[in-house]
C-alpha cells in the first residue's frame, strides 16, 4: 500500500456557537493509516469526528478527503462522498424501526443497482463478517448494546468504504469482545484496504492497533501532539500525554523513557 | 445499650467555659434528623463557651441522622465561635465527617441569568421568532424539492415505510374518527332541531347536517384527531431517532433526512386524511340522520332527497381541498419539530407536545383563511 494522504485537516476551528471547543486543529491522515482521536473526557473526540464526516460545519479552517472539501461541493456531490465512508456510532445508531437485516440491506437497496436476492446474499455475508448471521431478523432493540455496535459496523461496510470511522467503539464492552473487536478493526483495515479513524481512550486498543494520532487537550483547547502512539509514550515530553497514555502513573515523563 | 432512644446529654465543666456532650441511645433516619434550630434549643449555649467536646461512649447504632446532626452542630459552633472537639467518636464517624470536608468548596455559579431590559428581550424574542419562521421556509423548499425528485422518480426512500404509514394513519384511525365524527352528526342535528323545531322547519336540520359537515366539521375535526394521534407519533419517532444519533447515521450514510423520513409520511397523509374525511362527513351524516328519525320522524329517504336538493357538491369539494392542507400542516408540523429535536428524552417529550399545538393552531388558522377567502370568492 502506498503511503499518500487521504485525509487532511488544516487549521480547524470546531465551535457550538460561540462556543469554541478546539482550535488550531492541523494534521494528515495517510491511507490505510489507524488514526486514533484521543484525549480526556470532553475534550471534543466526537465533535472532531461530526466535523470530519461532515455533519458540523468547521467554524475555521477545513477537512480535505484526497484534496476535495465536503463543504465546497454541490449537495450531490457530498451526498457521494459521505457514500464513501463507513461509520459506527457510538450506541449503534440502527435504524429501530428495521430489522438488522433492513439496516445493512439499506445503502445497498438505495445506492446499488442489485437485486433483492443479491443484496440478501451480501447482508447475510456481511453480518457474517460481524458475527451475527444467525440474527437477521432480529430487530435492534432485541440484542444486547454489544451486538448492536457490531450490527452498526456490518452496515458501515455494506457499500465497502474507503474510510471506516468508529465513535468509541470499545466502549461497554468486555476486555475479550473489545479485544475481538480490535481484530476485526484490523482484519477489515488490511481486507478492504481502507482508512481507519477511531474515537477512544481504551489505552489497549489505542497501542493495539493505532499507527498514527491525535492527542486533543480540554484546557488548551487544541492539539498537543500527532503521531504513533507508541512512538509518543516513547518519546514525548509532554506530561499530560504520558499521563493519559499510563493511566496516570507516570507523572514526571523525564523519569521514564522506553526503548 | 440497643433500642435506646437518642439523648444528648450536656455536663459543663466548673469554669462553665468547657462543655462536654455526651450522645446517648440509637440515630436512626426514622426518628427524623436534628437542625441546627434545635440544636441551639436543646443545647442552650452560654456565651461564656470556648469548647464543645463530643463523645460517643454511650451512642448505640448510628446513621446518616448523625452525620447530618454533627454538621449542624458544626455550623453552630462555628456561628457562636465555640471550638468543636470531635475525637472521641468513633472512627467511623470521623472518617465520614472528614471525606464530605476534604472536597474543596468549589462555587458553582447557580445565580441567574440578569435580567434584560424589556426592549432587549422584545428584540432577541423577535429574531428568535424570525428565526423559526426562517426554518419553516426553509423545510417547506426542502420537501418541495423533495417532492420534485419523487415526481422524477429520483427519491430515496423505502416504498414499504410509505405503505406501513398509510396502514397506521388509515385504517388505525377508522374506529376514533368513526366514533367522533359520529357523535358530532348528532350534536348537530340536536342543536339544529331545537332551534328549526320553532318554526316547524325540522326538515331542514339535513341541510344543515350535510353542510356543517361536508363543508367544515368533516375535515377539521378528522384533522385535529389526527394531530393529536399521527402528527404527534411523528414527532416522537423522528424526535427519538435524532436522539439516538439514527438522523445522523442517515446523513452520512448519504440520505436525506427530508426525503428518507418525511416524504413517505407526507405521502401517506395526503392520501389517507382525505379519505377519512370523506368517511367521517359520512359518518356525521349517518348521526344526522339517527336523531332525524328517532326524534323528529323524518324518514331515511326524506332525509337523504332533502340534503341532495339542498346542499350542493361543492360544499364536499370544499372540505376535501381543506383536508389536504390540513394534511401538508399536520405532517409538516410533527416532522419539524421531530427533526428539531434535542438529544434528550425530555426534548422528545417537548417535541411531542410543540407539535400536536401548533398543528392544531395551524389547522384552525388555515381553516380560517380558507373560510375567508371563499367568503372573498362568494362560493
Amino acid at each position: 500500500m502506498t503511503k499518500s494522504t487521504h485525509i487532511e485537516v488544516n487549521d480547524l476551528t470546531m465551535a457550538y456557537g460561540s462556543m469554541v471547543v478546539q482550535r488550531d486543529l492541523s494534521f494528515a491522515i495517510q491511507r490505510g493509516d489507524i488514526f486514533v482521536i484521543m484525549g480526556g473526557s470532553g475534550c471534543g473526540k466526537s465533535t472532531l469526528m461530526k466535523h470530519l464526516i461532515g455533519l458540523n460545519r468547521p467554524a475555521k479552517g477545513e477537512v480535505l478527503f484526497s484534496g476535495q472539501s465536503l463543504w465546497q461541493v454541490s449537495a450531490e456531490q457530498q451526498r457521494e462522498l459521505l457514500r464513501r465512508f463507513g461509520i459506527t456510532y457510538q450506541a449503534g445508531a440502527l435504524l429501530s424501526s428495521l430489522t438488522l437485516g433492513e439496516n445493512v440491506a439499506l445503502p445497498l437497496q438505495q445506492f446499488t443497482q442489485l437485486s433483492a436476492a443479491e443484496i440478501d446474499d451480501l447482508v447475510r455475508y456481511k453480518l457474517a463478517l460481524v458475527g451475527l448471521e444467525p440474527y437477521q431478523h432480529f430487530m435492534p432493540s432485541e440484542i444486547s448494546g454489544g451486538m448492536r455496535k457490531r450490527a452498526s459496523l456490518a452496515r458501515a461496510i455494506a457499500l465497502d468504504p474507503e474510510v471506516l470511522f468508529f465513535d468509541e467503539p470499545s466502549a461497554g464492552l468486555d476486555p475479550v469482545s473489545a479485544r475481538l473487536l480490535d481484530d476485526l478493526i484490523l482484519e477489515l483495515r488490511d481486507s478492504l484496504g481502507a482508512t481507519v479513524v477511531i474515537v477512544t481512550h481504551e489505552l489497549a486498543s489505542i497501542f493495539a492497533i493505532g499507527n498514527n494520532s491525535v492527542f486533543l487537550d480540554p484546557e488548551t483547547k487544541t492539539q498537543i501532539a500527532t503521531g504513533a502512539p507508541k512512538e509518543l509514550l516513547a518519546h514525548c515530553d509532554d506530561a499530560k500525554i504520558q499521563r493519559f497514555l499510563t493511566r496516570g502513573e507516570r507523572t514526571s515523563p523525564k523519569e521514564t523513557t522506553t526503548p | 445499650m440497643q433500642g435506646e432512644e437518642r439523648k444528648l446529654a450536656l455536663s459543663v465543666a466548673a469554669d462553665e467555659t468547657q462543655v462536654r456532650l455526651s450522645l446517648h441511645g440509637d440515630w436512626r433516619l426514622e426518628d427524623g434528623l436534628l437542625s441546627k434550630e434545635q440544636l441551639r434549643a436543646q443545647l442552650d449555649p452560654k456565651p461564656n463557651w470556648r469548647s464543645l467536646v463530643v463523645e460517643g461512649q454511650h451512642l448505640g447504632r448510628w446513621d446518616s441522622s448523625l452525620m447530618s446532626a454533627l454538621r449542624e452542630l458544626k455550623a453552630l459552633t462555628d456561628e457562636l465561635n465555640i471550638a468543636l472537639e470531635l475525637n472521641e467518636l468513633p472512627q467511623g464517624v470521623i472518617r465520614l465527617l472528614n471525606l464530605a470536608d476534604s472536597y474543596p468548596r468549589r462555587q458553582v455559579s447557580t445565580e441567574q441569568a440578569p435580567q434584560l431590559p424589556f426592549f432587549e428581550r422584545v428584540g432577541r424574542r423577535t429574531r428568535k421568532a424570525f428565526k423559526r419562521f426562517d426554518f419553516t421556509l426553509e423545510f417547506l423548499g426542502l420537501l418541495t424539492m423533495a417532492s420534485m425528485r419523487l415526481i422524477k422518480g429520483q427519491a430515496r426512500y423505502r416504498a414499504e415505510d410509505v405503505r406501513l404509514f398509510m396502514l397506521d394513519a388509515g385504517p388505525g384511525s377508522f374506529k376514533i374518527v368513526a366514533l367522533i365524527s359520529f357523535l358530532i352528526g348528532i350534536i348537530l342535528a340536536f342543536v339544529g332541531a331545537v332551534q328549526l323545531r320553532q318554526f316547524g322547519a325540522e326538515i331542514y336540520v339535513s341541510s344543515l347536517v350535510g353542510l356543517a359537515m361536508g363543508r367544515e366539521m368533516g375535515a377539521v375535526m378528522t384533522a385535529i384527531i389526527m394531530a393529536g394521534r399521527t402528527g404527534a407519533s411523528y414527532a416522537a419517532q423522528i424526535g427519538s431517532m435524532q436522539v439516538n444519533e439514527e438522523i445522523d447515521a442517515l446523513k452520512t450514510m448519504g440520505l436525506s433526512d427530508v426525503e428518507f423520513l418525511v416524504l413517505p409520511r407526507v405521502t401517506a397523509m395526503l392520501i389517507m386524511l382525505p379519505l377519512l374525511t370523506v368517511f367521517s362527513i359520512a359518518m356525521g351524516i349517518l348521526g344526522g340522520a339517527v336523531v332525524s328519525s328517532l326524534m323528529l320522524d323524518i324518514s331515511w329517504q326524506l332525509y337523504i332527497k332533502q340534503m341532495s336538493d339542498t346542499v350542493a357538491l361543492y360544499h364536499f369539494a370544499i372540505g376535501l381541498v381543506k383536508s389536504i392542507l390540513f394534511a401538508v400542516v399536520i405532517v409538516m408540523a410533527g416532522c419539524i419539530h421531530g427533526l428539531n429535536c434535542g438529544r434528550s428524552a425530555t426534548a422528545v417529550g417537548k417535541a411531542t407536545t410543540l407539535a400536536v399545538v401548533h398543528s392544531i393552531v395551524a389547522i384552525i388558522v388555515v381553516d380560517s383563511l380558507v373560510t375567508v377567502m371563499l367568503t372573498v370568492l362568494g362560493l
